[in-house]
């Protein structure tokens, strides 16, 4: 039977004493916890134990003894270790032992077979394992084993062989809360014992986040009574604010804000990094975006900006009026039909004027437009972002238009074609059965039919190339709001904390352990080093993804082209909660 | 203990195969890959830079050389970093799992653990894989919700991919332990024979192609 027994690095030069840990009889593994020296009254070893096992629910129990001598092997310390076995009984009783100086270890375990105390000890072999009892406390196992709840006594064993022993060092923090300048009865060596380990920084963070927790709740719950108010429920007002997407940007925020600063106590380790994770992605977001504030405002660039605002929009409508007077003539070579053209052609040609001279009306005003919005960069990058995707959307709404009228226009064109093909077979749909069904027309039912079916088909082209080119236009436009969108989806959920976390303290996220053979003699036991081998930056990235907004295209590809082919109105960035078209 | 033999890959290169006995319960197989070649690194080169310099003649730009410069320094350590695997190592340890180490050129250790308690078995399958029939050795892990089936595949030594002779000196060893290990587990619900019938299968294995299961009878003594 090999007995395994995890011992920290940290006692390994320790003076000579009990050894205090865990058994875990399913893997006959030994978890090695302190080392308490002598001088020591047993009594009190056995109400610290005690005091310890019930703080922290993990059943602590002396495991053996350790004894780290000089070259000269004392022989009184013999028996009398063999002596404390009688008095802290443990079932199987470890033995190490060390050389002061040298490498060579020696383990013996013993365990009697029969109930009464002078039945026969057998001994186990040993196989021993160094583990760094720091990164093994502050370490987190992925994914995390379901462990029981805690309860009273004994912790139940957990699933895993490895999460147990990270259960356990995990657990027993109280051990560890008393250094060697304490003056307690009983000396103990542990990873902390040279002196507990804490940050000022800390410490006042800590004390200092309670009151500006508590004033920033204050702030931000009177804001939400704020916007909650009834004004903006109205239907004017209601249906801008669900069409804009800083404000679907800016509610984000304010919920993540509202995770930050509320008063509870994160319940887990999950919890904890969510909060971080929001709070350093928040904190950045604002940081870029006083950048960009500063960048704007420094060679006044909002007046370049505004000067440059009202050319590009007449050139974007000057490019559509060509565009629309080369559809009016012969677009590629390909005959139009000219009267249908020519009302097309007008009739975009007007929205075009109507939208020119509200770009002209509006001009004077747009400095201060920009400049009261570029202020809102200070609230974040992201606000920023997404400002600019609304006024895209703005600046572009013709496009939209055009799109809208060329859609219906051929989507109701395909809707009368397909029936009156249908009509042409002498077929119907039954919209009770929804299936097409055989029917039998009137002669001048047929005749109508067939007449306007000639006449759809023979306009089908104009319509599909006026519908062609401003879905493309509009496919433009969507595919840059999408970008925009894209970038503000990445800032959002990327979790900034873990990944820092990853790269400058790997320990802490654990994906499982790594083994190392230590040198080895014959006949001595077996030692290996056991190692955290972290989480890779994929599985970090993805285990601790931020919730986004949610924008995400609802559509495959196939459905996309099926829904252009029969000119159903697109809208790939749908907000969550709008009511489907 | 250790021990040294050399074997061959699929592609006929050289491979050597160091086996270290530390206890009866505790061995480890290092399998080194057959080093980088110079030809090749040279053929890729010379490619790279004639293709840039007949860029450049045409464009006369000399960003493109430069470019080239970099972009080959740039492959080179991104191919011994993320690519070029010198040696894989494999430990068995009898109580506690099996641990699967890949080390790359520049000096990169990739580990993965699994510990014994999910080791159903360790087994030869057989693959075909182009037009080539060939044999690798891989870890089946158990499956918590059904006790005799199996959840996963993981195959070892991808990248070194040794020949037959070398997985059967490494499969006896490997069975030699897990035998050792089930005789002396106290775990009750340890089926004690092996049995060797597998009812559900969820590969893994990037070796793709079809897969028979195959088991090495003679290696059981």
């Amino acid at each position: 039977m090999v007995l395994t027994a995890f011992f920290p690095t940290c006692c390994a030069s320790a003076d000579s004493g009990l050894l205090v840990g865990r058994w875990v009889p399913e893997q006959s593994s030994a978890v090695v916890l302190a080392v308490v020296h002598f001088p020591f009254i047993p009594v009190q070893v056995k109400e610290l134990l005690a005091q310890v096992q019930q703080a922290s629910r993990v059943g602590v129990a002396v495991l053996g003894t350790w004894c780290h001598r000089r070259q000269e092997p004392e022989e009184s310390l013999g028996p009398f270790l063999e002596g404390l076995g009688a008095l802290f009984s443990h079932e199987p009783w470890l033995q190490l032992c060390r050389e002061r100086g040298s490498k060579s270890w020696s383990c013996k375990a013993t365990r009697r077979q029969g109930p009464a105390p002078l039945a026969p000890a057998c001994e186990d072999q040993v196989m021993l394992i160094f583990y760094d009892q720091r990164k093994v406390l502050l370490s987190q196992l992925h994914p995390p084993a379901a462990l029981p709840e805690r309860q009273a006594g004994d912790a139940t064993a957990s699933a895993g062989g490895l999460a147990a022993v990270f259960d356990t060092v995990a657990r027993s923090e109280v051990l560890f809360q008393s250094d060697r300048f304490d003056e307690g009865p009983v000396r103990l060596t542990h990873w902390q014992s040279e002196g507990m380990e804490a940050s000022i920084l800390v410490e006042l963070a800590k004390r200092a986040a309670g009151p500006v927790c508590l004033l920033l709740a204050c702030l931000l719950s009177l804001v939400s009574t704020a916007s909650a108010c009834r004004v903006f429920r109205l239907w004017p007002l209601s249906f801008i604010w669900s069409k804009l997407s800083t404000c679907e940007q800016l509610r984000h925020r304010l919920d993540q804000l509202a995770l930050i600063v509320s008063t509870h106590r994160a319940e887990g380790p999950a919890q904890l990094m969510r909060k971080a994770n929001t709070l350093v992605s928040v904190l950045l977001d604002m940081a870029l975006g006083l950048l960009l504030l500063s960048w704007l405002h420094r060679k006044d660039r909002f007046a370049q900006l505004a000067e440059a605002l009202v050319p590009v929009a007449d050139r974007v409508a000057e490019e559509l009026q060509h565009l629309l007077q080369w559809l009016m003539g012969a677009p590629a070579g390909l005959k139009m039909n000219r009267a249908l053209d020519q009302v097309l052609g007008r009739f975009f040609l007007y929205h075009i004027h109507l939208w020119i001279s509200y770009i002209h009306l509006m001009s004077p005003f747009i400095e201060h437009i920009l400049w009261h919005l570029g202020l809102s960069a200070c609230l974040g990058l992201t606000v920023a972002l997404s400002i600019l995707s609304d006024i895209i959307s703005l600046l572009t709404f013709h496009i939209y238009c055009f799109y809208v009228y060329g859609a219906r226009l051929y989507c109701l064109k395909i809707h009368g074609l397909s029936s009156l093909w249908r009509l042409f077979r002498g077929k119907k749909w039954n919209v009770l059965r929804q299936r097409v069904d055989s029917c039998s027309y009137d002669l001048d039912q047929l005749f109508i039919g067939t007449l306007l079916f000639t006449i759809l088909i023979f306009l089908l082209p104009t319509t599909a190339l006026y519908y062609l080119v401003f879905t493309l236009l509009r496919l433009l436009v969507v595919t840059v709001q999408g970008l925009v969108h894209l970038l503000v989806d990445l800032i959002n959920s990327l979790p900034l904390y873990s990944l820092g976390l990853r790269l400058c303290r790997p320990y802490r996220l654990a994906a499982g352990v790594k083994f190392r053979v230590l040198e080895h003699e014959a006949g001595r036991p077996l030692r290996l080093l056991m190692q955290i081998n972290p989480l890779p930056f994929s599985h970090v990235v993805r285990t601790y993804r931020l919730p986004s907004c949610g924008c995400h295209p609802k559509h495959s590809w196939g459905s996309l082209c099926r829904k252009l082919f029969f000119g159903e109105l697109i809208y790939p960035w749908r907000q969550r909660g709008d009511k489907q078209d | 203990m250790e021990d040294k033999r050399s074997f061959s890959d699929i592609c006929g290169g050289r491979l050597a195969l160091h086996r270290r006995y530390y206890s009866p319960s505790c061995l480890e197989f290092c399998l080194s890959c057959p080093r980088i070649s110079l030809r090749a690194l040279t053929a890729v080169t010379c490619t790279v830079w004639l293709a840039a310099y007949g860029l450049f003649t045409l464009c006369e730009n000399s960003m493109i050389l430069s470019a080239a410069i970099f972009i080959t320094l740039l492959g080179l350590l991104g191919y011994l970093h993320f690519v070029k695997i010198d040696h894989e190592t494999l430990l068995i340890i009898d109580s506690l799992g099996i641990q699967m180490t890949s080390s790359y050129a520049s000096g990169k250790e990739s580990t993965t653990f699994i510990e014994m308690g999910k080791v159903k078995d360790v087994i030869i399958n057989e693959a075909i894989y182009m037009q080539k029939v060939i044999y690798y050795l891989c870890i089946l892990l158990k499956d918590p919700v059904e006790p005799h089936g199996i959840s996963q595949v993981v195959p070892l030594f991808q990248s070194a991919k040794p020949r037959l002779d070398c997985l059967i000196e490494v499969y006896r060893s490997c069975q030699e332990i897990l035998a050792h290990q089930k005789a002396t587990s106290t775990n009750p619900f340890r089926k004690p024979g092996g049995d060797k019938i597998i009812s559900a299968l969820n590969s893994r294995s990037h070796l793709g192609g079809l897969e028979r299961y195959w088991y090495h009878q003679e290696g059981k003594k």
